[in-house]
């Protein structure tokens, strides 16, 4: 009670930094972004096995108790996954690769037409490890997508999208409060089923499985329509023909032009005008899009997340981490991508290291995230005691 | 001054051979309480739909003549034109809900409406501390109880600064005390900050009291008036007026308090000079010890993960009685009829019919034995036609082909084989499961909120539908909120909270001990036993001719002034 007390709401102006609150989730996911950047570019594995260390400790440090915030572990899960289906494949198609036989598996003979491909054979040190270091990275990269997922709240990072995309924005909020309620209609009707003696189970339960679930989504998304409407959405938005075109176009170039430039940049080996001019383009063609369309939408936004310095910082310590990888690929190439042929012991890049080290600093420039479930436990303790009386 | 106006409104959906709604001329006064009545189909949501700009906008259909809001003709005006004067709330804030905290969900309409940032922030407080619920703020809307929910959608309804409420039935799905609340928050509106609400509510008893003006819809046609005036052309009516009636009160009391002054004088009449003491009331459900119970629950556990739903429930239930369930949301009624069904998920305890356990069974044999009617009926339906249902439902049970369609012709008459059972009135929909329930021809019968959405007509048919099936030797168990229902339908009452079983007995003795759970006739006439209007005209019959019947054993010891 006394940390609620001295914990209300932040106001955005003369803030303590140290204050809990909630990171601007945008400011998360470009932290994860640079780390999965910097680990799509190496696969030293003592550099991608740092970043997963920072992740952990990072994401340990600031989650919230969302019902989300203890999904990390399942992206942690689904690397490993990664890691043994690739391993895996190359111990079993891994073929004459290298020179270090570890173990020779039978191998079953295939038709001439299947040239190139063998099963079974000598296992090799080079192909195992090939196979780990691809796998590792992967896995390293689906980590820092988990981890933004886990950190920066999905529905507030759409509620911090432009103007412009607010439609989009509202879709996809739509989308997140219905799944729930089809899943929820789904067991409902699946119960009932048995009310009537029927199967609930195989494909003839289906159309009667279906139709009640489809009856209740229609009439849900009828009804949230109408809710919407009523509460004022989508008035005063209308924009003219030719500005609504011209935004379209230049937001749609924008996507393409990031995209392009997200691969150029991921991609170590595309040619270097792929990679940040692209982006830089695709960013200018995208933000004057939005501008020209949230222009003359009439919205506020309630409590918006601040950007403030907190949010810098932990961007920036993602942005460092990438670049200080593509520093350490400019300066040192052979050991940022150890060789496996020959197999050669993985060194810690000095530059690389101190770049992941700095991205593990969010653990205590971010603030100390507003935990719910003391106040929410308060609430219903209050309850309880209410509903009793 | 009126806020609303309508000008010779008609309404016709498309395809529909007559009007919705016909000529209809009225005014709702700025500030004050307007109550709008009217049984289900009778064109009272198309009113409200009028109110908010949704009809014809959402719903289609063609509408004649105006409807101006604040000045504003719905004709031009989208409901979103009209965001900032009218204020909607639905029967089921679910469904209406758009974000997914209390505080965000306060503060989307204002969004929308391009409030400034400072204004909106104090308006979400306001909101807040107006309607009670400023320790939700941060919890997610899913978690909060119906009651709290209601109370959020009207104050996200508000927030954006409305000065016309329009509701829609927004107790019909809450327990009595959880719809007190939402009724208290919402006379505070109008007495306090002078709002106008048009308000629609099956239930009249709960609020007829604190209404201005009332508005009787039935078959398109609307007579608008104080609400003195119309409820003396009305025939269906709350019981405190049908009592007034009865007694000759005048001018009709509205509230139980008025009501209370007149009271003691009936009571007086209800007593007969000679057997001071005891008052005449003939209970139907005394006939003592009823048969072996035909069904027997021991030890009955439900839990959700961490959430414990039903608590080692003992329970039986006996041939020829209609034991009605009652307890706030949540309280673990429905959880124990889909474990007693054998349907449900249930943890531990054994349930016994024939010396069968239903869960046991296949699902087409348990049904045999035992039929629910859950709280959402429609999910049982799945074809096309309501013909198509019944013959499905004849081969589901193994019934003579035509059994279903003949009971539902019992049940209600005259609904066209032809029509789509999601085209069904409500009281029709659930007469349409329970007869393929009622199919496989089970001995016992659970119901789980079935008065859901029904009016007086539709809930009298019911009563005497489900009296029927206790004559016929059925064991009939129903959860229901509505105090009123239970007091004309049942003979044994058992009440839960937490998922235990606190209290089970004869109806007419629970019902009058609980203030909570008490209908109106038993708050006026309190401390006697008389629960429905029917019980008083009987009395008063049994008192006028001076046979006295069997005195009560729960009559007052005297008769308190």
């Amino acid at each position: 009670m006394t940390i609620r007390g001295s914990l209300q709401r932040r106001g955005t102006a003369g803030f303590d930094p140290r204050l809990p609150r909630a990171l601007h989730p945008g400011a998360w996911w470009v932290w994860a972004v640079g780390l999965a950047t910097a680990a799509s570019r190496t696969t030293n594995p003592l550099l991608l096995g740092l970043i997963i260390g920072v992740l952990v400790v990072v994401v340990n440090a600031r989650r919230s108790d969302a019902p989300w915030a203890g999904m990390f572990r399942i992206y942690l899960l689904a690397g490993l996954v990664v890691i043994v289906l690739r391993v895996g494949l190359r111990i079993v198609f891994g073929g004459p690769y290298g020179t270090h036989v570890l173990f020779t598996l039978p191998e079953i003979p295939l038709p001439d037409w299947a040239v190139g491909v063998s099963i079974g054979g000598p296992v090799t040190l080079e192909s195992v490890m090939a196979g780990f270091y691809d796998g590792l990275r992967l896995a390293t990269t689906i980590a820092c997508v988990g981890a933004a997922n886990v950190l920066a709240d999905a529905r507030r990072l759409l509620r911090s999208v432009p103007n412009a995309l607010h439609e989009v924005g509202a879709a996809l909020v739509v989308a997140l409060t219905v799944a729930p309620q089809l899943v929820e209609s789904l067991l409902r009707v699946r119960r009932a089923r048995r009310l009537r003696g029927g199967r609930s189970t195989g494909i003839r339960s289906i159309p009667g499985l279906m139709l009640p679930v489809l009856a209740d989504a229609l009439d849900r998304s009828l009804a949230l329509a109408a809710a919407m409407d009523a509460r004022g959405y989508g008035r005063l938005t209308a924009l003219p023909a030719r500005a609504r075109h011209m935004t379209s176009a230049l937001v749609l170039v924008g996507l393409g032009g990031v995209a392009v430039g997200l691969y150029g940049l991921l991609d170590a080996t595309s040619p270097g005008w792929l990679g940040l001019p692209m982006l830089a383009i695709g960013i200018a063609a995208g933000a004057a899009g939005l501008w020209l369309g949230g222009r003359r939408v009439a919205r506020t936004v309630y409590r918006p997340d601040p950007w403030q310095r907190d949010e810098t910082l932990v961007a920036g310590a993602g942005i460092v981490a990438a670049a200080a990888m593509w520093l350490a690929g400019t300066i040192a190439p052979a050991a940022v991508n150890p060789s496996v042929m020959p197999p050669a012991w993985p060194v810690l890049v000095p530059v690389a290291t101190v770049g992941i080290l700095i991205a593990l600093l969010p653990a205590w420039l971010a603030p100390p995230v507003r935990l719910a479930v003391t106040t929410a436990q308060a609430h219903s303790n209050g309850q309880a005691r209410t509903g009793e009386a | 001054m009126s806020v609303i106006r309508l000008e010779g409104a008609t309404v016709t959906y498309t395809g529909a051979a007559s009007p919705a709604l016909a000529d209809v001329t009225l005014e709702v006064e700025d500030g004050g309480l307007c109550l709008v009545a009217g049984a289900t189909g009778s064109g009272k949501s198309t009113l409200l739909g009028l109110m908010t700009g949704m009809v014809p906008h959402f719903t289609g259909g063609r509408l004649d003549g105006r409807v101006l809001i604040g000045g504003r003709d719905t004709r031009t005006h989208p409901p979103r034109e009209i965001a900032d004067l009218v204020g909607r709330v639905g029967q089921d804030p679910l469904a209406g809900f758009v974000a997914d905290r209390v505080e965000d969900e306060l503060a989307y309409g204002m969004e929308q409406l391009a409030v400034p940032p400072g204004t909106m922030r104090t308006r979400v407080e306001q909101m807040l501390d107006l309607l009670g619920i400023a320790e939700l703020r941060d919890r997610p809307l899913r978690t909060l109880s119906g009651g709290q929910q209601q109370r959020v959608a009207i104050g996200a309804a508000l927030a954006a600064g409305p000065r016309i409420l329009v509701l829609d039935e927004p107790t019909s799905a809450l327990d009595p005390t959880a719809a007190e609340e939402v009724l208290a928050a919402v006379r505070r509106l109008v007495d306090d900050l002078g709002l106008t609400v048009v308000l629609a509510e099956h239930r009249l008893e709960r609020v007829i009291g604190y209404a201005d003006q009332l508005i009787r819809v039935a078959d398109g046609r609307v007579t608008s008036g104080t609400p003195d005036e119309v409820l003396r052309e009305m025939d269906r009516v709350p019981p405190i007026v049908e009592l007034a009636r009865l007694a000759g009160w005048t001018p009709t009391p509205l509230t139980i308090r008025a009501a209370r002054r007149h009271a003691a004088s009936l009571r007086h009449r209800l007593l007969t000079p000679d057997d001071a003491g005891a008052s005449h009331v003939t209970q139907p459900a005394d006939h003592a010890v009823p048969a072996r119970p035909i069904l027997t629950a021991r030890g009955l556990s439900v839990t959700y993960r961490d959430l414990i739903a039903v608590r080692a429930v003992d329970f039986e239930a006996a041939p020829g009685v209609v034991t009605v369930l009652m307890g706030r949301n949540g309280s673990g009624k429905s959880s124990l009829l889909w474990a007693l069904q054998g349907s449900g998920p249930r943890r531990a305890g054994t349930v016994s019919l024939d010396g069968h356990d239903p869960a046991a069974l296949e699902p087409a044999a348990a049904r045999r034995l035992v039929g629910l009617v859950p709280q959402t009926p429609s999910d049982l339906l799945y074809r096309e036609t309501v013909s198509a249902e019944c013959e499905q439902a004849d081969r589901e049970s193994g019934a003579a082909p035509g059994t279903c369609i003949a009971l539902l012709a019992e049940l209600v008459p005259g609904v066209e084989g032809a029509r789509h059972p999601r085209d069904l009135s409500e009281g029709q929909r659930l007469a349409l499961v329970l007869a393929i329930q009622l199919s496989a021809s089970p001995r016992v019968v659970l119901l789980d909120e079935p008065t859901r959405g029904l009016d007086y007509a539709a809930k009298s048919r019911l009563a005497e539908v489900l009296r029927s099936m206790a004559a016929d030797g059925r064991a009939v168990l129903l959860a229901t909120h509505d105090v009123e229902f239970a007091a004309s339908v049942a003979d044994r009452l058992v009440m839960m909270a937490q998922g235990e079983i606190v209290a089970d007995g004869p109806a007419r003795d629970l019902l009058t001990a609980s203030p909570a759970f008490a209908p109106q006739v038993a708050r006026i006439l309190a401390p006697g036993p008389w629960l429905t209007v029917a019980d008083v005209a009987e009395a008063l019959a049994a008192a006028s001719s001076g046979s006295a019947p069997p005195a009560a054993n729960s009559a007052p010891a005297a008769d308190r002034p």
